[in-house]
This record gives C-alpha cells, sequence and structure tokens, in this order.
C-alpha cells in the first residue's frame, strides 16, 4: 500500500516528457552514457517486450538481434539517464509479455504493424 | 540546536540519484517537534530537552500527563497534546523554550549521515531458520529435521547446553539503531526526510533520529 507521502515523492520523480508506447512497438532509446567526464548518446532501438508498471519504478524490456545474438535490455522507463525515446513502428500483438519471441528467429520474430 | 528528533516512518520508495542511479529510500515524517520541557544541570541534574510528536486527544491522557503538558500546550499555536515523549541530551538547554517548534529544516541537512533508531517488527516465537539464520535441513530423501536446530551441544562433558546457545525463541519488538544512513532528501513541507537504506519498524512506527557520532 503506497501512502499519499510517497505517492507525491515518487511522483516528482516522473518524467512527464515520454511518448506514449505500447507492448510490440519498435523504439529508439537514447541513452546519456558517461566516459571519463564526456557524455555521449547511445541508441538501442528493438522491440518492447515488457512493460513493467508501478509509478516512478516503472521498467520497460527492449529486445534487438545484434549480429545473431539477442539482447534484452530493461530501462527504468522514468530515468534520467534516458535522453528521449522515439517510437520507430508501432506494433500489432495479442499478448502483454512477448517473451516468445525468444524462441524466435527471422521472419519468425516478426511483428504486424498497427495501421 | 538540539541533535535528534522523532518522526514516523511512512514507507520506503525509490529515488533516481543525480547520475540515474535507483537510490532505495525510507520515507520519515519527522517533525514538527514541540519543547515540552527542558532540563537543565541545576534543576535536573543534567542537560537535555523533552520533545514531543505527534497529536494525541486530551480525552486520551491521564491527568498527571496533561498537567505536565498543560504549560506547553498551553503556548502553541494549535493547542495540540503531543502523542509521544522523547528527550534528547544537548549542550546547552538555555536556547530552549517551552512550546518551542523545530522542524525538520532547523536539525537536518541532505547529505548528512543519521542514525534511526526504532522498534523492530515483532515475529513472536520464531525457530532457529528465521531467528538467527541457521541452515534447513534436507527436503527428501526421508530427511525429518527440515527446520529442526540440530545438535545442541556435546555429550558427557559438559553435560550441559552452554548459555548464549542460539535456540528458538521470542524475535523482534526489539529497540534496534540503524547507524550511519544518508540523508537523500528532506522536503520540509511535508516534514518529511528520505534516508538511504532501510530503518526497523513497520509502517505508522515511530522512530527517533539522530546526527550520527560514528561518521567515518
Amino acid at each position: 500500500m503506497k501512502t499519499k507521502l510517497i505517492d507525491k515523492i515518487e511522483r516528482d520523480q516522473m518524467r512527464m516528457d515520454i511518448p506514449e508506447f505500447r507492448v510490440g512497438d519498435t523504439v529508439r532509446v537514447h541513452t546519456k552514457i558517461r566516459e571519463g567526464d564526456k557524455e555521449r548518446i547511445q541508441v538501442f532501438e528493438g522491440v518492447v517486450i515488457r512493460k513493467h508498471r508501478g509509478g516512478a519504478n516503472a521498467t520497460f524490456t527492449v529486445r534487438k538481434v545484434s549480429y545473431g545474438v539477442g539482447v534484452e535490455r530493461i530501462f527504468p522507463l522514468h530515468s534520467p539517464r534516458i535522453d528521449k525515446i522515439e517510437v520507430v513502428r508501432r506494433g500489432r500483438v495479442r499478448r502483454a509479455r512477448l517473451y516468445y519471441l525468444r524462441e524466435r528467429l527471422g521472419k519468425a520474430a516478426r511483428i504486424r504493424e498497427k495501421i | 540546536m538540539v541533535k535528534g528528533l522523532i518522526g514516523r516512518k511512512i514507507g520506503m520508495s525509490q529515488v533516481f540519484a543525480e547520475d540515474g542511479t535507483v537510490v532505495p529510500v525510507t520515507v520519515i515524517e519527522v517533525g514538527p517537534c514541540v519543547v515540552t520541557q527542558v532540563k537543565t544541570e541545576e534543576k535536573d541534574g543534567y542537560r537535555a530537552v523533552q520533545l514531543g510528536f505527534g497529536r494525541a486527544k486530551p480525552k486520551n491522557l491521564t491527568r498527571p500527563m496533561k498537567g505536565h503538558l498543560e504549560k506547553a500546550v498551553s503556548l502553541l499555536e494549535t493547542k495540540e497534546y503531543p502523542k509521544v515523549l522523547r528527550e534528547f541530551r544537548v549542550d546547552d538547554p538555555s536556547v530552549f523554550q517551552l512550546g518551542q517548534r523545530i522542524t525538520v529544516g532547523d536539525v537536518f541537512s541532505i547529505g548528512e549521515r543519521v542514525d534511526v533508531t526504532g522498534i523492530t517488527k515483532g515475529r513472536g516465537f520464531s525457530g532457529t531458520i528465521k531467528r538467527w539464520g541457521f541452515n534447513r535441513g534436507p527436503m527428501t530423501h526421508g530427511c525429518k529435521n527440515i527446520r529442526e536446530p540440530g545438535s545442541t551441544g556435546c555429550a558427557t562433558f559438559p553435560a550441559r547446553v552452554i548459555k548464549g546457545k542460539k535456540m528458538p525463541g521470542h524475535y523482534g519488538s526489539e529497540r534496534v539503531t540503524v547507524l550511519n544512513l544518508r540523508i537523500v532528501d528532506i522536503r520540509p513541507e511535508d516534514n518529511v526526510v528520505l534516508v538511504r537504506g532501510a530503518v526497523p519498524g513497520s509502517r505508522n512506527a515511530i522512530v527517533l533520529i539522530r546526527k550520527t557520532n560514528r561518521l567515518k
């Protein structure tokens, strides 16, 4: 159970500039990476296979296949490390968790586009 | 100024640090506390202030308690009786006046280290696994000693169990102090302090939050 005070604290943490996206969408996540004292931006593009709710603690998982190896990254949705999120493509899926993509490769792992 | 205040544990949450790492925090409502008594060397033999916190219905207070609080409460704007009284040692009690309100911002600042004292959650009569972290026995292959404490000592010599042997018994509901916690954030408008890490007690439990003297 969350009290009003905790809710208030968590609301202050939340970012309002994050675009709406859903499971099955393809997104590009721009993350700030610090190397020494330099900061640069890295882009991670893939399919959102899970959204974990929970106010300021919400996360989402992005999956991509990189050189034949599946890579999944879990991002805190409201992290200040995220520069921006772009939605590349809206996907039509019938599940909230797309774990079945892990067993599929190439053509079988396609997601129909939402019109 | 006083070195600590009385507070109430609200619960736990997490916040993002500046570099993006997630910090687990306990939300504590601290103060505002009211000075209910000033104890001086001459009068009481030691120097301290007694602080009050919370709100009690006058009908729920005993007459002696009411009499003790009367003067301080009459000096307050709210005229509310505090529910919890605790004493804090101070170097110079002359700076405190009866009925003075002390808020979070007066005492603590962000980044400071504090000790938090509270009463842990009561766990009743607990076995050795929960109470002392013993290992459990095998679950299968016909074993019947799954959560038993095992042997409690030797045999003919010394023919007794050594004192202090860890055994099942009452666990929890004890006063525990967690040392050296960092204050992550202070919100004076809500009288709230965010402290890194966990703090003893359940939600709404009364805790004491004190400046640490064990800084490394």
